[in-house]
């Protein structure tokens, strides 16, 4: 086995490192802390944040790669297999190698269409039985109901063991923790009344179990989602694009911040030339529409590819750099608005006292922009920032039906919904893939916006007061 | 004021020029006229003869920036990147790399472009106006809160989803409207009733919650106090004074988009199969076409400058409080 680190999965993780520094960071400030605990007292953003965390977990699992050696391979140059598997892949076991041979619907145990096909020696033309779904039953059209309704309930039974342990401990631990005798515990998490709002995460946190459970355990013999044209399961696309979905999101980020930050403070602390420059380069990168400047960089990245094959060695790292080389431009168009509110705000802090106390002082400029100007314009910058998160999200869709966004191979909303937009209109109607994308996509975006709600209120001294 | 118009312009064309050298980087310095050639022509196995052949049919076989073979001012003149530019700056976009005349092929579009968006953004902007002041009117109560609350949901909601779910249940289920398609006479209306629907649908979430703010931070002003307490009715408040007054910002801020209106919407034209600047663009793309992403490039631009400097002008219209200098 070779471990294999993409270029995004290298960032996938600087970026948990970033955000373990940006909680240890956290701690250490009790003002920053307490805009924290206020963002999370609201319930709607614990139980985002509850899901989004969910979702993280998947999309972490997804960004563990590695290639399995061939056992072909001679003792001393071990080859590799070219096909890189990743740890949600192991998780899913067979439920991400099995193809059927085309469309089937969710939990079936037979073809979509009817085909033509030998049983017991004689032809015949019916529903083809499925490769996976429903493998197990030996006479399903008796057998079929029974087992969903097994292995339903066994799923549901195992998220809601799971959830009832961890409400036991969430229990446990609030008696702890605020020295409380357990019966009182527990009619304060039943009545809502502790600091965070517990009941509803714990609500939202069996939903999630019994969901899980509940998927997981028909996954076993069913695909639960369905599967596409070619035969791959749908939930296995969803899942895997949950990956894609917040790489884009955070990758982009992650691209939009240092430049924003680094040219709006300049331009607005240095004024004069300084300023004309950056002015003039993001009304040069604004005036371009957004879709013209990805769509012009995606496809001259893609002439770059296709004329030099041997740049990559999988299809996957090939499909990778495109998603990486897609979150920079989108970052490098998206930059123009943040950076022209950070250059606001400069120019508004530069002339209160206590800069000019600084600049009295003789304090170096660089010092005087990270001690006492960019601390005070985190806040709009952080509030930007998590609202342009699910705008990325919905936009890796729109971007990849034109055709400018990732990697048709690689696994996305955007490619989900672009290859299954005319099943709509087959007869009878093929609906599971459009219906699994865009459920997934609206549960990320909106616990995302749900989220940057309440950091926008809890961080924005303005709304803070109102509420 | 003049002379503020003027600098402007003047700045928007320099802000022209920039992006025409930028796009002439991107689309010949990176990607050179072989590259072109090759792809349009297809394949690896293109004959040297026909690449040098299909770059002098478009004048590409010249130097690109600076040709020491001409005499004099030719030796900057004559070569793809001020040939190119200048006519692009005369807007004389030359063939697409398929062959057919960009211009043209752009001012035929431009009007089934323009038809579905004028109705989006003019009823749009009602819509979302008169239902962020109905939240503003009943703010902090029940209606406002689950006003929000599907507002928020609106705008998780992808606009594809929008796109997809409604033409499949209008026009496939109900069979209401046609599917898809374009007719330039007095019966495009019918092909338009749900392109245009579905836009304003799309985008209802996040303007009303916008103006919503908006109207929410007019309302805390002080002279609102002033008018509540000297006796005016809440509606009259609220129509009389707090309306106009957020008018401002938000008809200024849609200003800058009214140009723009000409590049169409990409993903409505190209889901509807309207004739449009968008589908044009996306066609363009598709087939990988530079010469036409380069021009719509250009277009788009100098659109955006010219909403810019109209929002400008209209800010100084609105509130005289402002001077332009």
């Amino acid at each position: 086995m070779k471990p294999v680190v993409l270029l995004t999965d290298g960032f996938v993780f600087a970026l948990l490192v970033a955000g373990l520094a940006y909680v240890l960071h956290v701690r250490g400030r009790p003002q920053l802390a307490a805009n924290w605990r206020l963002t999370l007292r609201r319930p709607a953003a614990a139980v985002s944040a509850l899901i989004l965390a969910a979702f993280l977990a998947v999309a972490v699992a997804d960004s563990l790669h590695w290639r399995v050696a061939l056992p072909a391979a001679s003792a001393g140059q071990p080859a590799w297999s070219p096909e890189t598997r990743s740890a949600l892949d192991a998780v899913l076991g067979p439920l991400a190698v099995t193809r059927e041979r085309t469309y089937s619907s969710p939990l079936a145990y037979q073809g979509f269409r009817k085909e033509s096909f030998e049983r017991n020696g004689t032809p015949v033309r019916d529903y083809p039985r499925l490769k996976f779904g429903g493998a197990h039953l030996k006479d399903p059209s008796t057998q079929w109901g029974d087992d969903v309704q097994n292995l339903a309930w066994r799923g549901v039974g195992w998220g809601a063991l799971a959830w009832a342990v961890l409400a036991l401990l969430s229990w446990v631990a609030l008696s702890l923790r605020r020295q409380r005798a357990f019966g009182r515990a527990l009619t304060d998490l039943v009545l809502g009344r502790t600091r965070y709002p517990v009941r509803s995460v714990l609500l939202a946190a069996a939903v999630l179990a019994v969901s899980v459970g509940l998927v997981a355990s028909l996954s076993s013999g069913y695909h639960v989602f369905g599967t596409d044209r070619v035969g791959a399961s749908v939930l296995v696309a969803a899942l895997k694009s949950v990956r894609t979905a917040l790489v884009i999101g955070a990758l982009t980020t992650l691209v939009v911040l240092p430049l924003a930050l680094a040219l709006g403070v300049a331009a607005g602390y240095f004024r004069g030339w300084v300023d004309e420059v950056i002015q003039y380069i993001y009304t040069l990168l604004a005036s371009i529409p957004d879709v013209l400047l990805i769509a012009a960089a995606v496809l001259l990245l893609q002439v770059k590819i296709d004329s030099n094959p041997t740049l990559f060695e999988t299809s996957l790292e090939r499909a990778d750099a495109r998603l990486f080389f897609l979150c920079l431009i989108l970052g490098v168009t998206s930059f123009t608005g943040l950076c022209r509110l950070v250059r606001g705000e400069t120019m508004k802090l530069r002339e209160l006292e206590y800069i000019q106390a600084a600049q009295a002082f003789g304090v170096p400029a660089a010092r005087i922009l990270v001690r006492h100007i960019l601390p005070n314009i985190v806040p709009i910058v952080l509030i930007t920032t998590v609202m342009q998160f699910s705008a990325f999200v919905l936009a890796e869709a729109v971007l990849s039906y034109v055709g400018v966004g990732v990697d048709p191979k690689t696994a996305s909303f955007g490619v989900m919904i672009n290859t299954a937009r005319l099943e709509l209109s087959a007869t009878p109607v093929i609906w599971w893939t459009l219906a699994a994308a865009f459920s997934f996509m609206f549960l990320i975006v909106l616990s995302a916006n749900l989220f940057a709600d309440a950091v926008r209120d809890a961080f924005d001294p303005r709304t803070r007061l109102r509420s | 004021m003049l002379a503020y118009l003027s600098r402007r312009i003047a700045y928007g064309l320099l802000v022209l020029i920039g992006i025409n050298l930028v796009t002439f980087l991107l689309f010949f310095q990176v990607n050179t006229p072989d590259d072109m050639a090759r792809l349009q022509l297809g394949g690896k196995r293109v004959t040297p003869d026909a690449i040098s052949k299909w770059k002098a049919e478009r004048g590409y076989d010249r130097a690109l920036y600076f040709n020491a073979d001409a005499q004099g001012v030719a030796k900057v003149t004559d070569t793809v990147f001020f040939d190119s530019s200048a006519r692009m700056f005369a807007f004389d976009f030359g063939p697409a790399d398929s062959g057919r005349d960009i211009t043209s092929e752009i001012r035929r579009r431009a009007w089934p472009s323009l038809a579905l968006a004028l109705p989006v953004f003019i009823v749009g902007l009602g819509v979302s106006i008169s239902l962020a002041l109905g939240l503003a009117f009943f703010r902090g109560t029940y209606l406002d809160f689950w006003g929000s609350v599907i507002c928020v949901a609106m705008m998780s909601i992808s606009s594809l989803f929008f796109i997809v779910a409604g033409q499949f249940v209008f026009a496939r289920l109900l069979q209401l409207v046609p599917v898809s398609g374009f007719d330039a006479g007095a019966d495009a209306w019918r092909f338009l009733l749900l392109p245009v629907a579905i836009s304003i649908v799309a985008r209802l979430g996040g303007e009303t919650r916008f103006n919503r703010t908006l109207f929410l931070e007019e309302i805390n002003k002080d002279y609102v106090r002033t008018a509540r307490s000297k006796g005016l009715s809440e509606p009259a408040v609220l129509f009389g004074h707090v309306l106009r007054n957020a008018l401002i910002p938000i008809l200024s801020s849609s200003v800058a988009v009214i140009p723009l209106l000409f590049m169409g919407s990409l993903i409505t034209e190209s889901f509807f199969s309207i004739p449009g600047l968008g589908s044009y663009l996306i066609e363009a793309i598709a087939a990988q076409d530079f010469a036409v992403v380069r021009a719509m490039v250009f277009i788009g631009s100098g659109l955006y400058i010219v909403g810019l400097i109209l929002t400008d002008l209209s800010y100084s219209w609105a509130d005289p409080r402002i001077r332009l200098q």
